[in-house]
């Protein structure tokens, strides 16, 4: 098992790599002079010439990269013009919104495609088949941010269940000290039940939001996968051999049948961290994507490759989580190793 | 003499494939239905400015904010325009970015996959390379940095899309090329005299088209989702021209106090035309690929 991860770590080397000379190459397709740019547009001749030495800008490219490289080293994504901010601090502070948004968006969808893709492939052409089939499809014409906004107008506006689409805690209720960042277990753990309950408010709709979203490819994959498993001989012996049909669907069909599910994860990621960002636009979610949009706006770089590399190195980590859960799934992917 | 036994396996391969689109419309109405709106999209693209009954920038503060009504069907906006008029005039662009991305990223990723399933060798490891550093990222992420760094404008919403979607287009066309490159009919080109290239634009580029307009079909949808989450986030598309993805960014304030119309409307356009690719994309490729019908 430990050879299988050694060499799935070698293999995410190479991404990581491209993911850093892309970051790299976006800041020096930058319209423009990046000199001029950083330096605002009231600066004189000679404060451009300074920021552009102390920016390096004046060496080759080549210099550059290993300057930027050499800066990442050291967890330097440079300042946001606007707040004057490290990035970096800015991402560390903000990730643990995004990251508990993200999350729970997954689990709300885990939660509901496995056992719709099981009961449509149990039971194919019956109802909840064609459930299944309708909320794929219109799982992935749905736009997020629509999505997100019509549960806002009617779970807000016409029902008055959910609180206001603005932002974590309701601002009456006082945050719990932080030792996660994930407010729903930060609560927990000073045994705040208030804060709890006024947090999973804030966070329902726009994990309900990412969960719709996401939801389609893993119910439709889980509904193939379980149709083929379901008509293998090695289930067709379990039944014959008088196993109750639960022991046959989950012990038997639906651990063999995870494998292709838990590879679309991997997809569903790409989709959730891209989704997120427009959810935390809807939700006004203090996250490290409206923290993006907002510099993206206010035509501010250095938080926007900073927000790029991050969301890049922690999907080049997810899919390498992903691998190793397929390991552990998987025994024999474990003895190849 | 082999000429006219030539021409004649041509046209009925035709004819057969006529035949056969015709069977899957007839099977599967949904196809038929789909074909049916895409043909009024492209007319609303056409024919838009000229049968909206309201100027789509004329503003009229003394209407603003109705909900739909005879003389505002879809309403008006914050600022007393006419939502249905926006929404109409709106799938032109909409529609443009997306043929656009479609067809850069079938230039771009099409024929570089072509050419690494063909070649293999160094051009294979250098398009597999670029695709794979693509996928390394969540897609979206990646087209908001490439917009944010080439500049915010429409050309280059267009040219994010187009790149995001390259590693989807090389591979197919990639693995189309390579199971092609030894086939018989090249063989055959090879030995007539022709060169390499030649094959490669005149044997192996017709045979995977189909293949790559599945492709194409089946990704416009995505096309126009992801141009309209980036305009959503203010990206490419400037106030006050009618785009869908700005127009619900635009009315998403005023969900919060009732007024649904402003951004509802403009998300159901968008969200009927993403529908309406992806179920003429599986349609055509019923038509086209068979054994693949699911």
């Amino acid at each position: 098992m430990l050879t299988v991860i050694a060499k799935r770590l070698l293999i995410a080397i190479p991404s990581l790599i491209g993911v850093v000379i892309v970051t790299f190459l976006l800041t020096r397709a930058l319209p423009g002079d990046p000199a001029a740019y950083f330096a605002g547009p009231a600066a004189t001749k000679e404060a451009i010439q300074e920021i552009r030495v102390k920016l390096g800008l004046d060496k080759s490219l080549p210099q550059q990269f290993i300057r930027y490289v050499g800066d990442l080293a050291k967890g330097n994504l440079g300042e946001s013009l606007t707040t004057g901010q490290p990035v970096v601090t800015e991402i560390r502070n903000r990730l643990p919104a995004s990251a508990e948004l993200t999350l729970l968006g997954l689990i709300v969808s885990i939660a509901i495609a496995i056992p719709l893709g099981i009961f449509a492939a149990v039971k194919p052409n019956s109802w909840v088949d064609h459930t299944c089939r309708v909320v794929t499809t219109a799982g992935v014409s749905l736009p997020v941010f629509f999505t997100g906004l019509i549960l806002v107008y009617v779970f807000y506006y016409l029902l008055g269940w959910a609180p206001a689409p603005l932002g974590r805690l309701d601002t009456f209720v006082s945050a719990p000290p932080s030792v996660t960042g994930f407010l729903l277990i930060d609560s927990l753990i000073a045994g705040n039940f208030e804060a709890f309950r006024a947090a999973l408010s804030q966070l329902f709709l726009p994990a309900m939001t990412l969960g719709i979203f996401s939801l389609a490819p893993i119910a439709r994959m889980t509904r193939a996968s379980m149709l083929a498993v379901l008509a293998s001989d090695f289930v067709r012996t379990a039944r014959a051999s008088g196993l109750t049909p639960f022991t046959v669907i989950v012990t038997y069909a639906f651990r063999n049948a995870m494998l292709p599910v838990v590879t679309t994860l991997g997809m569903v990621f790409s989709f959730l961290l891209g989704a997120n960002v427009l959810v935390e636009k809807v939700f006004a979610w203090p996250g490290i994507g409206s923290y993006a949009v907002e510099a993206l706006i206010a035509s501010d770089f250095a938080p926007v490759q900073g927000f790029v590399l991050t969301m890049a190195i922690m999907y080049v980590a997810l899919n390498l989580l992903i691998d190793i859960l397929y390991g552990v799934i998987d025994p024999r992917v474990r003895l190849e190793g | 003499m082999s000429d006219l036994a030539l021409k004649d396996t041509h046209s009925s391969g035709i004819l057969a494939t006529l035949k056969h689109a015709r069977y899957v419309i007839g099977e599967n109405p949904v196809t038929g239905f789909a074909f049916g709106l895409f043909v009024l999209i492209v007319i609303a693209a056409v024919l838009g400015p000229s049968i909206v009954p309201y100027d789509p920038l004329a503003s009229d503060t003394a209407a603003a904010l109705k909900g739909p009504s005879r003389a505002h069907w879809f309403g008006t906006d914050q600022l007393g325009r006419d939502v249905f008029s926006r929404v109409i005039v709106a799938t032109r662009l909409d529609f443009i970015i997306a043929v656009f991305s479609v067809v850069l990223v079938f230039l771009m990723g099409g024929l570089a996959g072509v050419a690494a399933g063909f070649y293999g060798g160094w051009t294979d490891r250098i398009v597999s390379r670029i695709a794979d550093t693509i996928m390394a990222f969540p897609l979206f992420v990646l087209a908001m940095g490439i917009v944010a760094a080439l500049g915010n404008t429409v050309q280059n919403i267009i040219i994010a899309t187009a790149i995001v979607n390259f590693p989807l287009y090389a591979r197919i066309a990639r693995t189309e090329a390579n199971v092609r490159r030894e086939a018989g009919f090249v063989q055959a080109a090879r030995l007539s005299g022709n060169g390499e290239a030649r094959i490669l634009l005149t044997q192996i580029l017709p045979n995977i088209m189909p293949i790559m307009i599945v492709q194409m079909s089946l990704t416009m949808g995505y096309a126009i989702l992801n141009a309209a989450g980036l305009s959503f986030i203010g990206l490419g598309v400037r106030p006050p021209d009618a785009e869908w993805g700005i127009m619900v960014a635009e009315g998403a304030a005023f969900m919060v106090s009732g007024e649904w119309w402003i951004a509802f409307f403009p998300g159901l356009a968008l969200m009927i035309a993403v529908f309406c690719f992806n179920l003429l994309g599986d349609g055509l490729r019923d038509i086209v690929d068979p054994q693949r019908r699911t």
